[in-house]
């Protein structure tokens, strides 16, 4: 896959005295890694540096195979004000990522071989983070009638989803799992419950009763949760669970995989580290969907991910252009950024307070997701793409929304202190990012 | 500027008990000067005021003019036809329009909950919430604690019930908090579809019954059904909700004390209130309207600077 990322370089590339973390391996210790067109040459141990090699001092810092986010929102093509394939690669890529998933809510949505053409080779064009497409699972997302699934994989589709609007039809639902496994690709859901939720702009509690604001009930993703484990269950096709926001979805999934159930679930950062009292003041940059839950919801998805009952961590990035969140809260859309902050976050609010082991963060964001969506990558292992992240867990740094290489700004992070950075990013055996400073 | 109240008036959530009582004491002589023959006072002579709403309003609109003439204020009603949204200019935007008229303060009436305060962090104006989607209502608060302070003396310990679609009201959220921050006991009563589901942690107790809601309370404060709640599926018909939860003269006959009945207004007479309680001798409604209009006084007079220990003075007509 990706072949001109990978081609394109032709220098051998050594990263010298790295903490290696790698999962896949059961690796984490002292050592070097290098990288021989575009692929993984030797991990481990002193390596000599062959004629000609780049080597890069990376003493002090982790070296974890490419960080993988399998949940985000590039806009384009549609909105390309908003975000362009390139400008959320480059983001992606500054947070640490070395590929994305990018869903098919555009304009026109990425229903057809065509468009998932268009944004795989705009991803490979902007020759930063690999950008994967998401096909719709329906014409439109209307939900109505099944989109040309098998021609969308043969274009580079890694999976399907509706995403931003659930399939309503459990029968649609069905067909879909049931068709999809010719191919092999998940199928992912956005679960919620129109008829409970529509209307609402928060979690429905306490804070949205002050607020004056419609609330979503934890149940109107629950029902779909435990829906879509039944007919994964009937099907024994793959289901993936978008942005698990409440304890109880962490339960049904729990269920579901205790019984040998093919499903797969996925947690944003923020949903880990914010509960719905960033919304007070109406602060629509804590304005998303699935909202902020509470403080129950978190540490209950927190020992999901710790047990392995929630599979990923992702971000759910979301660009919105400032003057659509600069209005009242209702009117607002759901959706903040996560490229450039998530790696922060997680080292923030679950690696350095001990929710997660520094190898738990690493298989959940680089090689669980690689795993559950059979992508390359995910692995420092040789003969593997040369996809490498390169962060130090210990820097502290503020957010300054105005830095971000997103055309996004609406983070309800901007000014907060986060403990973890991305320094260096690469994809192919080729760096695409090297922090400054 | 800013007064001993701060720059805006967006919610009693926000105010301190001592603030509330502060209105209240300063809205008693300002009532006064709606008896007199000459119903004006020159305090706020040289402020404009724009009265922005983006809702409907009768009552609280005139209301707030009344309130604004009588203090000698300049001012403009703006009526925005449907929500800002649907107008194409945003809300920010009428707002900096405004502003760059050199204008004083704002009353808005808005839609969104939230609004208020929206356009109370973005311009320098003082901003008074006449009411922001099912958030605050917060001057309607204080005429409701003004009306049952003149009956009841102190509120400490005094229990008031809200009855209704608490759900949806800004008036119940304003109740609330004003209520409680002076001591009151506050109930709830209404179908559960018509509660928010947190109604529990709100610090209030919730009667399904209204007949053991009437038994508990001292004063009624009974909102107005908004009659699109029945399309909206929280209730099954207006004629069920009066036999069910509708105020009536036989309900509170069974009452072992005399209930003073509270009404934001408009009433819809069947529905939630029987007329012969509307018109009864214990209803306070319209002493409620005449409130209205010196609570509003106060707010205008604290937020232009006044000083409270001046509302004397400021009454018998001194700049």
């Amino acid at each position: 896959m990706s072949s001109n990322i990978s081609s394109a370089s032709s220098r051998d590339l050594l990263l010298r005295g790295g903490r290696i973390v790698d999962p896949s391996q059961g690796l984490d210790a002292i050592g070097d890694v290098l990288m021989r067109g575009g692929l993984i040459e030797a991990c481990g141990g002193s390596l000599t540096a062959p004629d000609g090699a780049d080597v890069i001092d990376v003493s002090g810092l982790v070296v974890a195979p490419g960080l993988i986010d399998v949940h985000v929102h590039l806009r384009e093509p549609g909105r390309e004000d908003v975000e362009t394939v390139a400008t959320g690669a480059h983001a992606a890529a500054a947070g640490g990522f070395t590929a994305v998933c990018a869903m098919p809510n555009t304009r026109p949505v990425t229903d057809n071989q065509a468009t998932v053409g268009f944004v795989k080779r705009q991803g490979e064009a902007a020759g930063f983070a690999r950008v994967y497409p998401y096909g719709a699972i329906s014409v439109s997302q209307k939900g109505e009638t099944l989109a040309e699934l098998g021609e969308m994989v043969g274009a580079g589709a890694v999976a399907f989803s509706d995403d931003g609007r659930p399939v309503e039809s459990a029968h649609l639902m069905r067909t879909a799992l049931e068709y999809a496994r010719a191919f092999n690709v998940p199928v992912a859901e956005h679960c919620e419950d129109m008829s409970l939720a529509r209307g609402g702009s928060m979690n429905e509690g306490l804070m949205s009763a002050k607020l004056g604001l419609k609330g979503i009930p934890a149940e109107a993703e629950e029902i779909y949760v435990i829906r879509d484990i039944l007919l994964a269950r009937r099907t024994g096709g793959h289901i993936h669970l978008c942005h698990l926001s409440t304890k109880g979805s962490v339960e049904l999934v729990r269920w579901g995989k205790e019984r040998g159930v093919n499903v797969t679930a996925e947690v944003c950062s923020h949903h880990l580290s914010l509960t719905e009292q960033a919304v007070d003041g109406y602060n629509t940059n804590a304005k998303m969907n699935p909202p902020l839950r509470t403080e129950t919801d978190i540490e209950a998805l927190k020992e999901g991910l710790a047990d392995g009952t929630i599979d990923l961590l992702v971000t759910d990035h979301a660009p919105h252009h400032y003057d659509e969140k600069e209005r009242e809260f209702a009117d607002a859309p759901n959706g903040i950024v996560g490229l450039e902050t998530a790696l922060g976050v997680n080292c923030t609010y679950l690696l350095h307070p001990g929710v997660l082991s520094m190898s738990q963060m690493i298989d959940a964001m680089s090689c669980k997701p690689a795993r559950v969506f059979h992508l390359p990558g995910g692995t420092l292992a040789r003969g593997s793409i040369g996809d490498v992240s390169v962060f130090d867990p210990s820097r502290v740094w503020t957010v300054d929304a105005a830095r971000f290489k997103s055309k996004g700004r609406n983070t309800p992070y901007g000014g907060h202190e986060l403990t973890g950075q991305a320094r260096m990013t690469i994809v192919g055996g080729r760096v695409v990012y090297r922090a400054e400073t | 500027m800013a007064g001993s109240l701060g720059k805006d008036l967006l919610g009693l959530a926000d105010l301190s008990a001592d603030q509330i009582r502060l209105v209240l004491d300063t809205a008693v002589p300002f009532r006064e000067i709606s008896e007199r023959q000459i119903k004006k006072v020159p305090t706020l002579r040289g402020m404009t005021i724009v009265n922005l709403f983006f809702e409907p309003s009768t009552r609280t609109r005139i209301s707030f003019e009344f309130a604004e003439k009588r203090l000698s204020a300049d001012t403009v009603n703006v009526a925005v036809a449907g929500s800002s949204v649907s107008k194409g200019e945003t809300l920010v935007d009428t707002a900096r329009n405004l502003e760059a008229m050199k204008i004083d303060m704002v009353v808005v009436r808005h839609p969104a909950s939230g609004a208020a305060r929206f356009l109370a962090e973005r311009i320098e104006s003082n901003v008074i919430n006449a009411g922001d989607g099912t958030h605050e209502h917060p001057t309607q608060g204080l005429l409701d604690l003004l009306t049952l302070r003149d009956k009841f003396g102190d509120l400490t310990g005094k229990r008031i019930c809200i009855c209704g679609d608490v759900l949806h009201s800004r008036v119940a959220r304003s109740n609330i908090w004003g209520l409680t921050k002076l001591g009151a006991e506050v109930g709830v009563c209404g179908p559960r579809s018509l509660l928010p589901n947190a109604i529990g942690e709100m610090g209030v107790t919730v009667f399904d019954r209204i007949e053991d809601a009437i038994q508990w309370a001292d004063a009624l404060n009974i909102l107005r059904l908004q009659l699109e709640r029945m399309q909206g599926g929280y209730i099954p018909s207006l004629r069920e909700y009066n036999r069910v939860f509708g105020v009536t003269r036989a309900r509170l006959d069974a009452a072992p004390r005399d209930l003073l009945i509270l009404h934001p207004g408009p009433m819809n007479r069947g529905v939630e209130i029987d007329s012969d309680v509307a018109d009864g001798p214990h209803s306070v409604i319209l002493n409620q309207v005449t409130n209205g209009v010196a609570v509003r006084m106060a707010v205008l007079y604290l937020l232009a600077g006044g000083r409270p220990e001046l509302a004397e003075a400021a009454k018998r007509g001194a700049p």
